[in-house]
């Protein structure tokens, strides 16, 4: 039990002191907020109550028209149709419920909509134009026009709207736009371009739409009018015109790109085609897909659910974002490191027993085939793995890393589109900086085994495997993909070629690469690839890939008895014609088996598409791309 | 039956009317420049009258518990707090750049709110357990309690807030017998700091200078409190046109709803922050004296509960809750008088906002239940006191 606190006088009248002080300083302050309250309602009231008069200007912003998107022929990708909206002017308006509920009886107003448009009520300006209801059609229009008079303040506009008349067809690169979110907004903050987007309420998520949002978007006008006292409008007293977003030229074929989806015949997978002379991306599939439409006024939650949800990730943007091990697909490149670091010549014999051993661990040839003798040209025709196992004492897996990384393997290509995964490319750091336990973090000799194959820690996008192929086909240089061709200016119609990486010479032996070039012909003459390209016109270099996802404990492979999600990845990588090469892709289908079975027919549609005469081959320059549009 | 009857006729002697008359003309009047200020968006009216009537009930419960009781909560309270303010740290939900709130399943609670609460309960609570054995080190302690949640809150950032928990502790420690010689060079030092940001406004506002303490939007405002003409589309729009706004009002204002600065649209956050503009354009000098004349009232009665309040703890506590109330009206209205750098703080029963209207009730309720539940009114009481 303590004392009563009470009952201490001399503590009381100590208290007391305090509170005194407290009251005072209360006084103080305040006495200082009538001083300056007199300050401004007596001393300056004349000079401010003008001010206010002349505060009798509202500020309307303009949003600028969304540039298009085109392919390399001028096909469209993405452009902006008319759409009827209905829109408020809140200070036009005397009472927002009462008119909410006559026009009602007018136009169908749904729970949603009126929902939106509180919302939106409360974040502008009274003289903004809050939209209530979008996509009327012609009748509704018709009907709200021949009433109109009855709402002052709610006008018909007609409105741009996105809209993407490829549907699923190249959505991954063109991408979607959707509402400005609370993050966007922040992100626009910190680019100083929160004044460019008022009046506009979407921006690029994805795709190209995304990644050339300030070149699409344009720049925003505006408008201030003259307003009564009681908030009328009376005129306009200047207008600042918005300009136009900028139209984009992509590097796609939309044919070829077509062509390339169809392929698919609806197997998941990926598919990227290079034009090795400039790094244009000609085609880059990813299936499954989806509709960008559908993002276009806010996804709905079912739609969005079934998209997010499914076990095939139709919104991944599989070329740039999976990261795959690529298999055989790798040799080539091996085969390049072996001659260049000259650690083994291309006509040095191998014995392939249809194993590999290393220590007491025996590595198996897929399939277990025995090669027996092989040299470099027979082991890529074949795809021999014991003749790669068997370079595992002899490369270093930094030094295989080194070589590789030249090509791009395991690195962003800083292509222009957004989502890129860098993938993994091993080397004795990387194991070091990935794994936790100690006894992880060592290299083991056994593991270059598998990563000289193509299996192991590597992991690839698309992208890199097609940017390196197109290395391969330029005889060792590298170019910048990219998928924007130029940048248009909707109104002059000038095109401005966008800015690439210059290229870079690898330091590569023409003839180590004409070596691996004269197998990869034979891969497709009388190789794995055969079948896939049988009756070609031209010559394809090329090398068919198996990933394997399931390790086998000493068990036979068979399809039928693994889950069907882990079955061996197929995939095929090449250029054509092998000579004068105009073409370099790689495709992958997922867990669709054998590679010369699946993906390289894909490969051969590929090619016979971009090269067969009868056929538009070369893209137009680019000024004659640019038609004038309306 | 009987039983609800006795608990309405605790209730009702739980309430200190006197405070409660103040404060429901307080509300009236927020209600009725609120109706003014709202414009087209005319639900947060009904909104805002869903507040007052939660806020109400808020206080009545909160004015029945026994001091005592209140007092018990206070370590808990507060402890709790701080780890929503560190889950607010780790996991908390960032909106316009600034995170402050955290999801917890279906709702949502911003715990700086409060700790404008938590930290004078639990600095009054500390003194009372030191039974007025007070040393150096108990100020240091007290400092710490302070300290932890005010850079929390700093680190959000929410300026305003931080601030008014700061205050609050720092009320506290003044009247538990904090010296004056140590107040005095403290008010000082701010004073001279004052002075010489007014002095040297034009070396600290230049780009190029940083202010090492405050973020890069907080020099801002309080650069362009200084000379607002600057970036009169930018930064200084705020000021300059709520400064309009009460100006134009003059002695006795231009009329309810006949605002221009209000209802054309050029006094910013006109229902949240920025509410008193709007309130001195449409009532004028007269109105705004009144209204101050009311909150002086508010804090004069939290003030005289004070002072006749029966525990260390009482007395802390009503003491500093009330300056608390004292500093949101002071830095509100200094704030769009053009006196004061812009800070999120809002004006008490006047500004938008259901949160810091429930904290300001469980405030009054405090106060209340203090005023209401001593010895002479309660006999009973005083064995557990």
């Amino acid at each position: 039990m303590r004392r009563p606190l009470g009952a201490d006088k001399a503590n009381n009248s100590k208290f007391r002191i305090r509170v005194l002080v407290a009251g005072l300083f209360v006084m103080i302050c305040f006495s200082i907020i009538v001083a300056r309250l007199w300050v401004l309602q007596v001393d300056r009231h004349d000079g401010l109550v003008q001010r206010a008069d002349s505060n009798r200007t509202a500020f309307v912003p303009i949003p600028p028209r969304r540039g298009d998107i085109v392919d390399r022929h001028g096909e469209v990708l993405a452009r902006n149709q008319l759409n009827y909206t209905l829109e408020i002017m809140p200070a036009q308006v005397k009472s927002i419920d009462q008119m909410l509920t006559d026009l009602s009886e007018v136009v169908n107003l749904s729970e949603y909509e009126l929902r939106r448009f509180k919302r939106k009520l409360q974040e502008s300006s009274r003289y903004a134009h809050v939209v209530l209801r979008n996509n009327l059609n012609d009748i509704e229009a018709a009907w709200f026009a021949s009433q109109a008079f009855r709402f002052p303040g709610v006008n018909l506009r007609g409105r741009w709207v996105r809209d993407y008349p490829q549907g699923q067809s190249a959505a991954h690169i063109v991408g979607y736009i959707g509402r400005i979110s609370e993050n966007d907004l922040v992100k626009l903050e910190s680019m100083g371009q929160t004044g460019n987007y008022r009046g506009t309420d979407v921006l690029g998520k994805k795709g190209v739409e995304k990644t050339y949002e300030q070149t699409l978007h344009g720049l925003t006008g505006s408008e201030s009018i003259e307003v009564t006292a009681k908030g009328r409008v009376v005129r306009t007293l200047e207008r600042d015109d918005p300009s136009a977003g900028k139209d984009l030229v992509l590097t796609i074929d939309m044919r070829l790109q077509r062509i390339a989806e169809e392929a698919f015949e609806g197997q998941r997978g990926a598919l990227v085609a290079i034009d090795p002379s400039n790094g244009e991306i000609l085609a880059s599939v990813s299936r499954p897909a989806f509709d960008p439409n559908l993002f276009v006024d806010g996804i709905d939650v079912e739609s969005w659910r079934e998209l997010n949800e499914s076990k095939d990730f139709p919104l991944i943007n599989r070329p740039l974002y999976g990261t795959y091990p690529i298999g055989s697909t790798y040799k080539p490149f091996v085969a390049l490191a072996a001659l260049e670091l000259k650690k083994r010549g291309a006509k040095e014999i191998v014995y392939d027993p249809g194993y590999f051993e290393l220590g007491p661990q025996r590595y198996r040839n897929s399939g277990s085939t025995a090669y027996g003798a092989v040299n470099m040209h027979r082991a890529l025709v074949v795809s021999s793995d014991t003749y790669f196992y068997s370079l595992a004492p002899l490369i270093p897996i930094d030094t295989l890393h080194d070589f590789m990384a030249q090509f791009g393997f395991g690195q962003l290509t800083d292509i222009d589109l957004d989502g890129e995964k860098s993938g993994v490319l091993p080397s004795t750091e990387w194991k070091r900086k990935s794994f936790r336990k100690r006894e992880d973090q060592s290299w083991y000799q056994g593991e270059t085994v598998s990563t000289l194959v193509g299996q192991g820690y590597n992991s690839f996008t698309l992208l890199q495997l097609a940017q390196a192929t197109s290395v391969l086909a330029n005889l060792g240089v590298l170019r910048q993909p990219h998928i924007v061709r130029a940048i248009k200016n909707t109104r002059t119609g000038e095109a401005i070629p966008v800015n690439v990486k210059p290229p870079n010479m690898l330091p590569l032996k023409p003839e180590n690469i004409k070596v691996v070039r004269d197998a990869m012909i034979d891969v497709t003459k009388i190789g794995t690839a055969r079948r896939a390209f049988e009756g070609v016109t031209y010559d394809v270099a090329g090398k068919t890939g198996t990933a394997q996802l399931f390790s086998l404990k000493g068990s036979k492979y068979n399809a039928d008895q693994v889950d069907e999600r882990l079955r061996d990845h197929s995939l095929f990588m090449g250029y054509a014609p092998a000579q004068t090469p105009k073409i370099a892709l790689a495709v992958l289908v997922e867990n669709a088996g054998w590679g010369g079975a699946v993906a390289a027919p894909i490969a051969r549609k590929v090619f016979d598409a971009w090269l067969l005469p009868s056929k538009p081959t070369q893209a137009v320059e680019i000024e004659p791309v640019v038609q004038k549009k309306q | 039956m009987n039983n609800l009857i006795q608990l309405i006729k605790y209730a009702f002697k739980s309430i200190d009317w006197q405070l409660m008359v103040l404060l429901v003309a307080l509300s009236v009047m927020g209600l009725v420049v609120m109706h003014s200020a709202v414009g087209s968006t005319s639900w947060r009216y009904a909104d805002q009258e869903k507040h007052f009537l939660l806020a109400l009930v808020v206080m009545t419960l909160v004015a029945m518990m026994p001091p005592h009781i209140i007092a018990k909560c206070a370590l808990p309270f507060y402890l709790i707090v701080l780890v929503l303010l560190l889950g607010v740290e780790f996991f908390g939900e960032t909106s316009k750049g600034a995170t402050r709130w955290l999801q917890l399943g279906f709702i949502r609670i911003q715990p700086s709110e409060m700790m404008k609460i938590g930290v004078p309960m639990m600095l009054a609570w500390y003194f009372q357990f030191r039974d007025r054995q007070i040393f150096f080190i108990d100020y240091v302690v007290a400092t710490i309690v302070l300290l932890v949640p005010f850079a929390l809150i700093v680190k959000q950032p929410d300026l305003g807030t931080a601030l008014l928990v700061m205050a609050s502790g720092l009320f506290v420690m003044f009247f538990v017998g904090l010296s004056f010689k140590l107040i005095v060079p403290v008010v000082a030092v701010v004073v001279v700091g004052l002075l010489s940001i007014l002095y040297f406004e034009d070396i600290l506002c230049l780009p190029e200078t940083d202010w090492v303490v405050l973020q890069d939007y907080q020099k801002g405002r309080i650069c362009t409190l200084l000379d607002p003409s600057k970036d009169p589309l930018g930064k200084g729009f705020h000021i300059i046109q709520s400064m309009i706004a009460v100006g134009a009002g003059g002695f006795s204002g231009r009329g309810y709803m006949s605002g221009t600065q209000a209802q054309l649209d050029f006094i910013p956050e006109r229902t949240t922050d920025f509410i008193f503009a709007v309130f001195a354009e449409e009532f004028g000098l007269f109105g705004a004296v009144t209204l101050l004349i009311l909150y002086t009232a508010v804090i004069w009665r939290g003030l005289v509960i004070a002072l006749r309040a029966d525990s260390l703890f009482g007395r802390l506590l009503v003491g500093a809750l009330t300056m608390e109330v004292f500093v949101y009206v002071f830095v509100n209205m200094g704030m769009v008088l053009g006196l004061l750098p812009v800070v999120g703080v809002p004006l008490p029963f006047f500004s938008y906002g259901g949160t810091a209207l429930i904290t300001m009730s469980v405030s009054f309720g405090m106060l209340m239940s203090i005023s209401k539940h001593r010895k002479a009114e309660h006999p009973y009481l005083s064995t557990r006191t």
